[in-house]
């Protein structure tokens, strides 16, 4: 399996995931002819075992896309497909069950244990209460959470942290081929997100879901997004593609403004030094050193600080590769993309 | 002082305890009549709360019963009832029914605010959440709603407990028995032992049912539900 810069998978090929498709979705919510639509003729296709995040600003109809999909909103126009399927034709409690489902405010149930709050799905779906218990354990072993400790407390007596995981545990249960996760990572501070986001990611690579992920923070989708859908005002998509496409080539002027002034240095944040090119070396002294994971954008901070001309990138055994320097990770983003999911 | 004696002097009588206008006897009927309208107040407002609590829908209900509820005495809805039942029968019509009836109307505006307001109460988010896993809405009421609901639903089954043996004890004026009766008697006879060992039975009736169903709800109640705890 290969793994690029970000941490993401290779997942192609594996069965993990059902492929997404949004055709020409509209949503009105004030019936009224010409009323402007909260999402306005989105098409964009998922395929199966990525990650596409939807990222706008405030009030863009992310949500309102993302609760289409699981029937919570019904489109006033156009179809969703879930593996060729319009998810409209099918009965609405069984779809849902092989959705996923992760809010924001995580929406455990506060009177049932942890364990029981993760088979949840499991127990609608009459499996076993043997089948609910060992499935439980696996998945809190999963997102980190020790099942001896956690099976039996309450939700209250958890962190907003572990709270989260627990909402991803048990959004897992049935192991659904679709994750529908709104701003799954929103309200925990910044370093547990970021904890929280590689720890998906981790789990991502074994899974190979598909996922529907939305968030308004711009460094979020790049970070966890195979494939990015830019939302504007009216529901409007904005522009679609990987992430380092829509760094690299916003296509209006409001994705330029959204991805930010340093879309440059959020593009090296996407690649690694073991994507450079390195230059042949001298005799490399006292000069800072980066493992192959190391991100350009930090490297490039370390060589700026260090105030030397160069840096030595290391191989996976961690024996000297050759030089990195300030103009190699500049000329990189010349180069092609790194290679990505489906890519 | 006197009056304290006398009462229990009252009670310690072992006469007062035996035979139809016995303790035992006049308390089983207050208990007996009491659970009744419980029981048929509840089996109407509890699941009209509920869903009213669920859909949203016709939610002025609740809230114009809770005000007439707050409007009307006990007192005045027995002699309200009273011309009409009698017209049924002369006997029961003026003993038995008005105060019946009276219990279970006024049993029902407690529970029917308390079904609504804690089913309603329950955060949106999660029954949102609920949906989008695959839950029925009657999965949602039963497996979520009035689990959570619980502590309020407790409330309001011990407010309509309360209110049903208060109205029972009225009643008594009418002949309808149970221990108001020692409390018209005594009143009746100018004596003070009858009269406040009849208060006395019915604020111990009071509070034991009271006790009963905190303790009910405590054991039912998910531990869950308690405020945050450390941990
Ligand atoms: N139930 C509703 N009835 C009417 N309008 C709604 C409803 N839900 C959302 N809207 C409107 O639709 C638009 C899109 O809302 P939506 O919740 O999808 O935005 P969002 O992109 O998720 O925003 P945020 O980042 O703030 O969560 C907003 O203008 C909102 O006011
Ligand atoms: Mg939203």
């Amino acid at each position: 399996m290969t793994v690029d810069a970000s941490g993401h998978a290779g997942a192609a090929g594996k069965a993990g995931g059902a492929s997404l498709e949004f055709r020409g979705v509209t949503k009105r919510y004030d019936s009224g002819v010409g009323a402007p639509g909260a999402v306005n003729d989105l098409s964009f296709q998922v395929p199966a075992g990525t990650i596409c995040v939807l990222v706008g600003p405030s009030g863009c109809g992310k949500t309102t896309s993302l609760k289409m999909v699981n029937r919570l909103i019904e489109p006033s126009a156009g179809e969703i497909l879930l593996d060729g399927v319009n998810v409209q034709s099918q009965p609405v409690t069984a779809l849902r069950r092989r959705i996923g489902y992760v809010i924001q405010q995580v929406g455990l149930f506060p009177h049932l244990t942890i364990g029981r709050n993760v088979a949840v799905v499991p127990g609608l779906e009459g499996w076993s209460s043997q089948r609910q218990r060992a499935r439980t354990q696996e998945l809190l072993g999963l997102v980190g959470l020790d099942p001896r400790r956690y099976e039996n407390r309450y939700p209250n007596q958890l962190s907003g942290g572990e709270r989260q995981r627990v909402g991803v545990a048990r959004a897992l249960a049935a192991d659904p081929p679709l994750m529908l996760m709104d701003e799954p990572f929103a309200a925990v501070d910044p370093i547990v997100r970021e904890r929280l986001q590689d720890e998906f990611l981790r789990l991502q690579r074994e899974l190979a879901k598909t996922i529907l992920f939305v968030t308004h923070d711009i460094d979020e989708a790049i970070k966890m997004g195979d494939l990015i859908a830019v939302m504007q005002e009216g529901g409007r998509l904005a522009q679609f593609g990987p992430p380092d496409e829509i760094l690299a080539h916003p296509s209006s002027e409001f994705v330029a403004r959204f991805v930010g002034e340093d879309r440059g240095l959020k593009r090296l944040s996407l690649r690694t030094v073991a994507d450079l090119r390195v230059e042949k070396m001298g005799r490399p002294v006292g000069l800072p050193r980066f493992t192959p994971g190391t991100k350009l954008r930090d490297a490039l901070a370390i060589l700026l600080v260090a105030d030397t001309r160069g840096g030595i990138a290391l191989d996976e055994g961690g024996r000297p590769r050759g030089l990195v320097t300030v103009d190699a990770i500049a000329s990189s983003l010349t180069d092609d993309p790194p290679a990505r999911v489906g890519a | 002082m006197q009056i304290v004696a006398a009462t229990i002097q009252w009670l310690a009588d072992p006469a007062h305890w035996q035979g139809s206008n016995g303790i035992p006897l006049r308390l089983g009927e207050h208990v007996a009549l009491s659970g009744l309208s419980l029981l048929l107040a509840a089996l109407v407002a509890m699941p009209l709360g509920l869903w009213i609590g669920h859909t949203g829908r016709f939610s002025w209900l609740v809230v114009s019963s809770a005000n007439a509820w707050r409007a009307l005495p006990s007192f005045a809805v027995i002699g309200l009832l009273v011309p009409f039942t009698t017209l049924l029968d002369p006997n029961l019509g003026f003993i038995l029914y008005p105060t019946l009836i009276a219990m279970i109307v006024l049993a029902g505006p407690p529970l029917l605010v308390n079904s609504y307001q804690g089913v309603a109460g329950v955060d949106r988010d999660l029954v949102e959440a609920a949906r989008g896993m695959g839950m029925s809405e009657r999965q949602i009421l039963f497996d979520l709603e009035m689990p959570i609901a619980l502590p309020v639903l407790a409330t309001g089954l011990r407010s309509a407990a309360v209110q049903v043996i208060a109205t029972a004890t009225l009643g008594a004026t009418f002949g309808f028995g149970g221990l108001g009766h020692y409390i018209v008697l005594g009143d009746a006879n100018q004596d003070n032992g009858e009269l406040f060992g009849g208060v006395v039975l019915v604020a111990a009736l009071a509070l034991g049912t009271l006790a009963m169903f905190v303790l009910l709800e405590r054991r039912l109640a998910s531990p869950g539900l308690a405020p945050r705890t450390a941990g």
